[in-house]
């Protein structure tokens, strides 16, 4: 089945939509990419931006109805996902794709000892007897650095710290060895000590076992040190893609630019105003004509407010949605970087 | 540590917050130590910020400083009055010049009320205008902080976070206040909305003078808001210095390990740098580990560490860290650690 030499996952022109009161709301509305094996791919996108509809939509967890998958091919390892019928998608997803959440408190059954969980998960896809089940899932609370992981198996999930119930959650999601591993902000409920301990967690584990991961964050410092290429997301759109060194040092959409300078950089000099980007992200069930970024830009032209925006090729793996993507490219090229 | 200078709007002294824990038929009462000692002054017209890991007890001295929480000891010093032994009645009154902003811009507006009386409530109450004028005052308030004033009958679920932020801020803005405890006033927003946040909060600072308390666990947006910076660590001030100098030259290896914790957006950098990973969660304030509260986590700890508490002294100047294995003469941890210095501060 598998005839592709290295791409685990390739999605092409994937649109989910959702039937609200309100009108037809566009949640991703044409985003194509393809990872490699062994590769991270970063989303970046802020609230509503169809970050994590993304990914839902990949693992097929959209609710159906209001949701739909309207158009697009999703192909793991050869296997069109959207053909498959529900028994044989539940059987990819925790085995061979695995997914960690952003609040592991609401992920985990808080009924449940966590040995009941992790056990749950390698029974029902590896087959594994009780005793396999619980020697295994104590390995993996060890791998991922519990300490005291014996005596911790027998415990609640609310007996954990945030950061623990994060490692718990991981390991989980890497109980059967999966191909590819979706963290959806993984490190946002998380203060920065143990977000750096979990980040270095999973850039470990990657390099160990050589599972994919997709990253979705709103956080451009988390992105940077973690991957290898990024998708910025707005209204559904993707606005940039590009690999992550080039994004950061010359992006091409004026999104991403205003994105970069608005982050407070600890490395600068204080003082000065930081630079906003003004007014608020669009309804996205009623988007403008235009590009749905034209208001908040600050070199929109008249032609922004009319028509919608091509998805520019910039170089082989660089695009922009922006009618002047090449000239912001050229812009960030003159000055060297954004800051 | 009772220096109050002529130029601080406000003077913490050894402020404590301890909680009763248990006592029930069988098990033993034990104290969590939320602040522990604290002190600190606050200069007019400064922003003073307060960063530390989640459980440090940084929101809990923030609303001890205003009595939402009540102190179990020490000193708030303001306008010539101790506010932590003001009777209830006294410190209501007070609250017009003490205002605070909250996290959660959902959960701090209540829902049943029009934008109109949440921000008015305050003028009301402290009959800071008459009737009549209540709502032009509303709209001047909505003005300021970037609402328009069309919104004054709308209900807080019909904005976004952000909005929904600013309307946080106009109403403590209302009473004209003139220190304000902004507790992480912009973590639950989007990133191209905190910066809205911080230009706006920064704006009214310079218009009305304002003294803000910053309370974050975000160090970027601390760096880029405060003046000076105060370090908590399990209920103790464990640095202090002005902004620049605690991120160009942290002295105390938790603000060190914090610190180099934070990602860079910027991926050249973060492909170079060595990140300092911290083993271990905060340890639980019910039983905070003994010595100084950091040696469990700390990659320089050596067994005086257990046992000594160390003082908050100034190691450069305006520069105070906690930790004995620094003093003013060999102030870098990590030289000294080098040269096999031992414990040589107090």
């Amino acid at each position: 089945m598998s005839d592709h030499n290295g791409i685990i996952l390739s999605v092409n022109d994937l649109k989910t939509y959702f039937q609200t009161e309100d009108g037809v709301v566009k949640a991703v509305d044409g985003i194509t990419f393809t990872l490699e094996k062994g590769e991270t791919l970063g989303i970046v996108g802020e609230s509503g931006s169809g970050k994590s509809v993304t990914n839902l939509s990949v693992m097929r967890l959209i609710p159906e109805p209001p949701g739909k998958i309207v158009n697009g091919d999703i192909i793991f390892n050869g296997i069109d996902v959207r053909a498959l019928s529900i028994e044989e998608v539940r059987k990819i997803r925790g085995k061979r794709i695995a997914m960690i959440f952003q609040d592991p408190m609401t992920s985990l059954n808080p009924f449940l000892k966590i040995s009941t969980q992790l056990m749950e998960v390698t029974r029902l896809h590896l087959g594994h007897s009780k005793q396999q089940a619980r020697a295994h899932a104590l390995k993996m609370l060890k791998m991922v650095g519990i300490p005291d992981a014996e005596s911790r198996l027998n415990n609640y999930p609310h007996e954990f710290s945030g950061g623990m119930r994060q490692r718990v959650m991981i390991a989980m999601a890497l109980s059967c060895d999966p191909e590819l591993l979706i963290a959806d902000e993984p490190t946002t409920a998380l203060d920065v000590t143990i977000q750096a301990q979990i980040l270095e967690l999973i850039k470990d584990l990657k390099e160990r076992m050589g599972t994919s991961v997709i990253l979705i964050t709103h956080d451009l410092g988390v992105v940077a040190g973690m991957t290898e290429k990024i998708i910025v997301m707005y209204a559904g759109k993707v606005f940039e893609q590009a690999p992550t060194k080039e994004l950061f040092s010359t992006p091409a959409n004026p999104y991403t630019k205003g994105l970069l300078k608005s982050v407070p950089d600890p490395a600068h000099e204080q003082g000065a105003e930081l630079y906003q980007i003004p007014g608020l992200p669009p309804d996205v069930a009623h988007l403008p004509p235009g590009c749905p970024f034209a208001e908040r830009c600050d070199r929109a032209q008249d032609i922004c407010r009319v028509e919608y925006p091509p998805f520019v090729q910039i170089n082989e793996n660089h695009h922009s949605l922006c009618h002047f993507a090449r000239e912001v490219y050229a812009e960030s090229i003159r000055e060297g970087g954004v800051k | 540590m009772t220096e109050t200078n002529g130029n601080s709007l406000l003077s913490i002294q050894n402020l404590q917050v301890h909680y009763k824990l248990g006592g029930g038929l069988f098990s033993s009462v034990k104290t969590v130590k939320a602040v522990d000692g604290v002190s600190l002054d606050i200069k007019k017209g400064e922003t003073l910020g307060l960063v530390g890991e989640s459980g440090c007890g940084k929101s809990t001295l923030g609303k001890a400083i205003l009595r939402l929480t009540e102190p179990t000891g020490g000193k708030v010093l303001y306008g010539g009055r101790d506010l932590a032994h003001l009777p209830q009645s006294a410190m209501r009154e007070q609250r017009k010049c003490l205002q605070m902003i909250f996290q959660d811009p959902y959960a701090s507006l209540n829902p049943r009320m029009t934008v109109g009386n949440i921000i008015g409530e305050p003028i009301r109450t402290f009959k800071l205008a008459g009737d009549a004028s209540v709502e032009s005052r509303v709209q001047d308030l909505m003005e300021t902080v970037g609402l328009s004033r069309r919104f004054i009958k709308r209900y807080p679920h019909e904005f976004s976070g952000g909005q929904r932020q600013r309307i946080g801020i106009a109403r403590a803005l209302a009473v004209n206040p003139d220190f304000i405890v902004a507790d992480e006033p912009i973590s639950a927003l989007d990133v191209s909305i905190q910066a809205q946040i911080m230009n706006l909060m920064e704006r009214l600072q310079a218009e009305k003078d304002l003294t803000y308390l910053f309370i974050s666990h975000d160090l970027r947006a601390v760096r880029h808001l405060s003046d000076r910076v105060a370090v908590m660590y399990l209920g103790k001030i464990v640095e202090l210095a002005e902004s620049k100098d605690i991120y160009a030259g942290p002295l105390m290896p938790y603000t060190i390990a914090l610190i180099s914790a934070v990602p860079v957006p910027d991926p050249e950098i973060e492909a170079r740098r060595e990140r300092i990973i911290l083993t271990g969660d905060v340890p639980s304030p019910i039983n905070p580990p003994k010595g100084c509260h950091f040696h469990t986590r700390c990659q320089y700890a050596i067994p005086e560490c257990k046992t000594i508490v160390p003082s908050l002294v100034e190691i450069k100047p305006r520069h105070k860290a906690a930790c004995i294995r620094i003093n003013s003469e060999h102030p870098h941890i990590e030289e000294n650690a080098a040269a096999g210095l031992g414990a040589i501060g107090s």
